[in-house]
């Protein structure tokens, strides 16, 4: 028995199943599994990747090598991977394949809450959503046999309440990881459309079988109340767990819990035919109220998300699943009097402030100046009291917004990205700007860290002037100072000058993130 | 018997270490748990929260619900009233009377503390000061929990001892001795 945050049980089922490596790029809620695995098990592979993409070709390979391996990601992260991702399906896997979603409804870290069940739908692969911790523990060896038998890559999708939440596991033996075999089928692995056409016809023939396998899984069960009821609920992954906290039993509530997709058509059709009403639980999109609802067709009354019986957005809670149940809830104080937003803010000392400060400076000296931002901790240069930023939209889009914009007419355009969000997307945007000849100055904020998710390896750490210099950026515009208050005057006058530039030049301010190096500090002095 | 707690304050403050204590001590009672935490974004001098459920039978949801919660504990007085819809009529906020302003718009104190005072269970302690009088002043969270120890009945507070004894054990037996004798101020505090 061991205390274990969701995203620990996850890893350490992985670890269990005898995966021989995990590829991740770092986001919240999916980093803890990288880094338990990381820090527990020496044996996997486990060293972090550029981006979601290599990460999920890279475990490609390695389950083309036969063995098994687990790729992890936040739901955004999931279409920076979607390429490899989908063709996966179309390859199919030699040892068993894994993707994590860790999706954030509620947007507690991100800036959607997009549904990644549904990239399992359009793979046509099976998903898995574990409703607790230790269900996502047993069905990561289950989904590494499925994953095997199927000769398809598996989804398991979780959510953040999942992955941040703590409960005991009990913990079965390991498995011994898999001997190196590497598959010898070319006509599974080259997508030469004439390959390609025969793999996806495969695919959808397997369809049936994967749909057995969601009617008689052990996650999906349905627990009846006797004779038909009003309401029955089909509760998809953690919502289940806010069903069963309203006690359902006593309100006279069937309940189909459902854990595996596809969704399992039969079993549903039976369970509705005992249930005059079904209401779906679901955390994130209503994915499986629009398919119940073509199911049952017109007349068999399916209410939810999109009814309004549930919110429409924002993570499920046991309130609102209660209140959707018709569960009154307790008796409760109201909203404190004195209480106010409590934003996160840039540490104290932090790099990223002096980079803001001196961008500030200069851009109150052009009417038309706009600064377009990117993901991680200098974000927070949105609020106050930077206001600094302009946009923020993807990982690397600073640059290439900042290069359209320019094309269209805009000066000065500056881009500010941290240095992992760089090599993790903004590279090649980048290069665009080099070809193009585009007016944009690029801040590159390094703090030799990948500092939001709680100080990763930076996969370019010593390397960025090789890299902008390789790229195309002309050396006289590669520019590096030390975010300091003592340097403003220096870093004001190079902003200036790269501004009046009419190309591309790359400022980087280099000082590492407070953070770590507070842990650096504590490490020494504990030694 | 349950004891559902949230445990407050802002990021950086430590309340994710009373919540690796506490959830220690109930793993090692046989109670079932979930401890919901938050990490990432709000952990940059943000509010943070963690739900602990403790109980004799099964914790389904992660999350607590409105009016449910039996006890809140706070690093910060503003951040405890913050989940007062979330306590029940019953039930005990714990909280260090001490404000922490990080944001320019800070509540009056005066009023903050008259609302905190006008509610029918509160116990606070200036955690910090206390912390310094006994030159502990890394243990002000082990005060708060010696003093949430009184209100937590599904623990005593020599199992929460032990688990203080056991998480700290890494660190050498100085640590485990100030935190000890930090929990124990918070727990005798007049």
């Amino acid at each position: 028995m061991k205390l274990l945050l969701g995203d620990e049980a996850i890893a350490l089922g992985a670890v269990h199943a005898g995966i021989s490596g995990v590829y991740a790029y770092p986001g919240t809620p999916s980093t803890e599994i990288t880094e338990y695995i990381q820090n527990h098990a020496p044996e996997v592979r486990s060293r972090w990747c550029v981006n979601e993409k290599t990460a999920m070709e890279t475990a490609l390979g390695m389950s083309y090598a036969g063995k098994r391996s687990l790729v992890c990601m936040k739901h955004v992260g999931m279409n920076v991977a979607a390429d490899a991702f989908v063709n996966s399906a179309i390859t199919g896997v030699n040892g068993g394949l894994v993707v994590l979603a860790a999706d954030d409804p509620s947007m507690h870290s991100s800036q959607n809450e997009q549904d990644s069940r549904f990239y399992g739908k359009f793979a046509m692969i099976p998903i898995f959503e574990p409703s607790s911790q230790q269900e996502a523990y047993d069905m990561m060896a289950h989904a590494f046999e499925l994953s095997e038998s199927l000769k398809l890559p598996v989804l398991m999708r979780v959510v953040t309440r999942l992955a941040h939440s703590r409960a005991e596991i009990v913990v079965r033996e390991s498995q011994s990881q898999k001997a190196l075999c590497p598959d010898n089928d070319r006509n599974h692995w080259v997508l030469l459309p004439a390959i390609a056409r025969r793999q996806y016809a495969a695919l959808v023939e397997k369809q049936t079988l994967l749909l057995e396998h969601a009617e008689k899984s052990l996650y999906n069960s349905s627990e009846l109340s006797g004779k038909k009821s009003q309401l029955g609920v089909l509760a998809c992954g953690i919502a289940y767990n806010y069903v069963m906290e309203n006690d359902p039993q006593a309100l006279g509530v069937s309940v189909l819990k459902v854990s595996q997709y596809p969704l399992p058509e039969q079993t549903i059709k039976n369970f509705a035919a005992q249930c005059e009403t079904l209401l779906i639980a679901e955390d994130g999109q209503p994915m499986v109220e629009e398919q119940v609802k073509a199911l049952l067709g017109a007349d068999y009354p399916v209410i939810g998300r999109l009814t309004g019986d549930l919110p429409r957005t924002g993570e499920l809670t046991p309130d609102s699943v209660g209140a959707a149940l018709g569960v009154v809830g307790e008796p409760s104080y109201d909203n404190a009097q004195y209480v106010v937003p409590r934003p996160p803010a840039l540490c104290q000392g932090c790099g990223h402030r002096d980079v803001y400060d001196a961008l500030n400076a200069v851009a109150a000296e052009y009417a038309d100046a706009r600064i377009f931002g990117d993901i991680g901790c200098y974000t927070l240069g949105a609020l106050p009291p930077f206001r600094a930023i302009d946009s923020c939209v993807d990982m690397g889009a600073s640059i290439t917004m900042a290069k359209g914009a320019a094309d269209a007419g805009v000066h000065p355009a500056i881009a500010v990205i941290g240095d992992s969000t760089f090599t993790h997307s903004g590279m090649t945007g980048l290069l665009d700007a080099v070809n193009d000849k585009s007016r944009i100055t690029v801040i590159l904020s390094d703090n030799l860290t990948t500092a939001m998710t709680g100080g990763q390896d930076s996969a370019g750490t010593n390397k960025f002037e090789a890299i902008c210099l390789g790229l195309g950026v002309e050396p006289e515009h590669v520019r590096v100072v030390v975010p300091l208050p003592k340097n403003m005057e220096e870093i004001t006058r190079i902003i200036r000058e790269e501004i009046e530039y009419e190309g591309v030049s790359v400022i980087i301010p280099r000082r590492e993130c407070m953070q770590t190096l507070k842990r650096k500090l504590k490490q020494n002095k504990n030694k | 018997m349950k004891k559902d707690i949230i445990l407050a304050g802002v990021g950086g403050q430590g309340i994710l270490t009373i919540a690796t204590i506490i959830g220690d001590a109930a793993t090692e009672a046989g109670l079932h748990l979930k401890q919901a935490e938050v990490h990432g974004m709000s952990q940059r001098g943000g509010d943070v929260q963690s739900n602990l459920r403790l109980s004799t039978s099964p914790v389904y949801s992660d999350l607590i619900r409105q009016g449910a919660a039996d006890l809140i504990i706070s690093m910060e007085p503003m951040e405890a009233l913050r989940y007062l819809p979330y306590l029940n009529g019953e039930g005990w906020i714990v909280s260090s009377s001490h404000p922490f302003k990080n944001i320019p718009n800070y509540p009056d104190e005066a009023a903050l503390s008259g609302e905190m005072s006008s509610l029918p269970h509160v116990a606070t302690l200036p955690i910090e000061d206390v912390a310094k009088e006994h030159s502990l002043p890394k243990s002000a969270n082990m005060v708060l929990l010696g003093l949430a120890a009184r209100y937590l009945d599904i623990l005593t507070p020599s199992q929460l001892r032990e688990s203080i004894a056991r998480v700290f054990a890494s660190k050498g037996e100085k640590v485990v001795a100030d935190n000890l004798k930090a929990f124990d101020l918070g727990l005798n505090a007049v």
